[in-house]
């Protein structure tokens, strides 16, 4: 691709990203949004969607919260990428998130690239875009945004906040910060903290994209440049880690990509190769490389023990919040020892919670696949739920 | 007495009533709160909640079979008594029950040493080695014997620690655990009316449920 066309194609697509052409709502309000680190956020834009529709008494609110590389766009056409929702399987009429019987809402995160105020929204000091200049954001910032959004659409109580891996993560915020405003929480596939390993990982992506001489010190989008190549770096090596060693191993062995023999070369003779480049590119051309940034930052920043004196239960101190944990078997990202910590915390504290480890070789990932017995556990929590709390 | 008479089948899967269930039922006091170790689709946590409004919690290994019981909205954790119990604070619970599981975990010791420090009860269901059938066919044949309540070969069944009522009693007494009852019954459902006598109950009991409590409590 030659520089001119290279250049018209990130400009699209960051026109893209500034205004989605689906159908998002934006709740933009001129109160700060005071983070953590001490800064805050004015005007805050929150871009949401929603599916169904809220009964009378407001009692039938589901959020959904998204993954780093995830939007607000759960179930319905993704409108850069053109594909199918990212929780297709999981959201819409007759799925386990029901959206004929639940109002179903999923906002874009704040330090998000899909609408929500995030460092490639326009800074109003400077009039041009936040890059490097945008505070850093935990998962509670995200968190207390969401908030502000669930007041804005008159809603008091959620029956349920729904999330995997860092959505998880936001999950178990929103049950510790906001107990009283959440009836059941399903947090999948997370912890309660980010390991070690996972911090590391991390890092690896963030070097990549600040290694790219076009990321140009966070303000490329001012030099009208994009590091692509270090941001896909970035998507390939997490990638890797959605994955598992099998679920690879079944769809690509050691299969060759159009051709019967090696190139003796560095050209992408493996199909997995040619696959993880493929996962890099795209990515892309829907995610802004800063954003990537702060949001991992946010997620390294996640210890839900450390905020509440070294003691996990402690968050949960008297909560009433109904809880179900899920975890997979194959996931080494998120491995089901973490969702047990969360599980003996909520023990601890006597709460309500149901756990089920899921056997799946997919990975991490699994969450977001066609999973039946995820679907069995999370659409038969939530009913019976739905009928406790009399949602017909 | 039970506070309400249950109906004599489980509401969701129509099966009637386990034996055991309903002379736990009895035991447990209304508005307690209960942790049912192994608790399989849930069935007695479904009847001490419907007739002793007990707050419920469940272990069970199983994943299909916690997605039932998550499914009828009660709350249980995919775990079992070897490993998961240790989690547990002490005197979480009023009563901590194992039904029919003990002679099928590990280390039964360690496990009914966790129910006794978790629960300021526990109940204790298993059934007995110590039946005459069970006597007379290993006497008989001198091969493991296989009755209706242990129908499989030695070698398929997952029961590692067979016992019988006088063994676990022994056992009990070993741990310094208070037996607060112990009913022995037979497979039709009929307590038997020598509940007295342990020696009796070690003859013609088929299965049996302790009613236990720690020392220390």
């Amino acid at each position: 691709m030659n520089t001119a066309l290279r250049q018209a194609t990130f400009a699209s697509s960051q026109n893209k990203i500034c205004q989605p052409s689906s159908l998002p709502a934006e709740f933009a309000v001129n109160a700060p949004l005071m983070l953590e680190c001490g800064k805050y956020i004015c005007p805050l834009v929150v871009a949401y969607q929603t599916y169904g529709t809220l009964n009378s008494n407001h009692s039938n609110a589901v959020l959904i919260c998204h993954a780093l590389t995830g939007d607000q766009h759960a179930a319905n056409i993704h409108p850069i990428t053109g594909k199918t929702g990212w929780w297709e399987h999981m959201v819409g009429p007759g799925r386990p998130i029901d959206t004929e019987r639940y109002f179903v809402i999923c906002s874009n995160i704040i330090g998000g690239c899909m609408g929500s105020t995030g460092p490639a929204s326009i800074n109003p000091e400077t009039g041009k875009p936040f890059g490097l200049d945008f505070p850093i954001v935990t998962i509670a910032d995200m968190v207390n945004a969401q908030a502000r959004l669930i007041d804005h659409l008159g809603i008091d109580q959620l029956f349920a906040v729904v999330g995997g891996s860092m959505g998880g993560m936001q999950v178990l915020e929103w049950s510790a910060r906001y107990g009283e405003r959440v009836y059941s929480a399903v947090p999948i596939a997370t912890a309660a903290w980010h390991s070690s390993q996972n911090i590391a990982f991390h890092e690896v992506g963030r070097q990549a994209i600040m290694a790219d001489p076009d990321w140009c010190e966070g303000n490329y989008l001012e030099h009208g440049r994009m590091p692509r190549r270090g941001l896909s770096v970035a998507r390939m090596a997490a990638h890797i880690t959605y994955l598992s060693e099998n679920a690879l191993h079944r769809k690509f062995g050691r299969n060759l990509q159009n051709r019967d023999d090696r190139s003796f070369s560095f050209s992408a003779d493996f199909q997995v190769e040619s696959y993880l480049r493929h996962q890099g590119s795209t990515f892309v051309d829907r995610f802004d490389p800063n954003s990537y940034l702060y949001i991992t930052r946010a997620m390294d920043y996640f210890d839900l023990a450390a905020d509440n004196g070294g003691i996990l239960a402690n968050a949960f101190h008297g909560t009433k919040t109904r809880f179900c944990v899920v975890s997979f078997t194959s996931d080494w990202l998120y491995p089901t020892h973490e969702s047990k910590a969360i599980v003996q915390a909520l023990n601890a504290v006597a709460a309500n919670v149901s756990f089920v480890e899921i056997d799946s070789d997919k990975g991490h990932d699994a969450f977001l696949l066609d999973e039946p017995e995820m679907f069995a556990t999370i659409g038969g929590f939530l009913a019976a739920g739905a009928r406790k709390r009399g949602i017909a | 007495m039970l506070s309400r008479l249950p109906s004599t089948c489980d509401p969701i899967t129509g099966m009637p009533h386990r034996v055991d269930h309903l002379l736990i039922a009895e035991m447990v006091s209304i508005g307690s709160r209960v942790l049912d170790v192994g608790c399989g689709d849930g069935a007695l946590l479904q009847l001490l909640g419907d007739t002793r409004s007990v707050d419920g919690r469940g272990i069970e290994i199983e994943p299909e079979k916690v997605n039932a019981c998550v499914a009828r909205g009660l709350s249980v954790i995919q775990g079992d008594a070897d490993n998961d119990l240790n989690d547990y604070p002490d005197k979480a619970f009023d009563y901590a029950i194992l039904s029919l599981t003990i002679q099928a975990t590990r280390f039964p010791q360690k496990v009914l040493e966790n129910l006794l420090r978790i629960g300021r009860h526990a109940i204790v269901s298993f059934p007995n080695f110590g039946h005459w059938e069970v006597r007379a066919k290993l006497l008989l044949t001198g091969r493991m014997p296989r009755t209706r309540n242990l129908p499989e070969t030695w070698h398929a069944s997952p029961d590692a620690h067979l016992c019988t009522i006088a063994d676990f009693a022994d056992l009990c007494r070993e741990m310094d655990a208070e037996v607060e009852r112990a009913v022995a019954f037979n497979s039709a459902g009929r307590r038997l009316p020598i509940n007295r006598f342990i020696r009796l109950q070690n003859v013609f009991g088929e299965k049996a449920v302790f009613l236990l409590k720690g020392r220390s409590a």
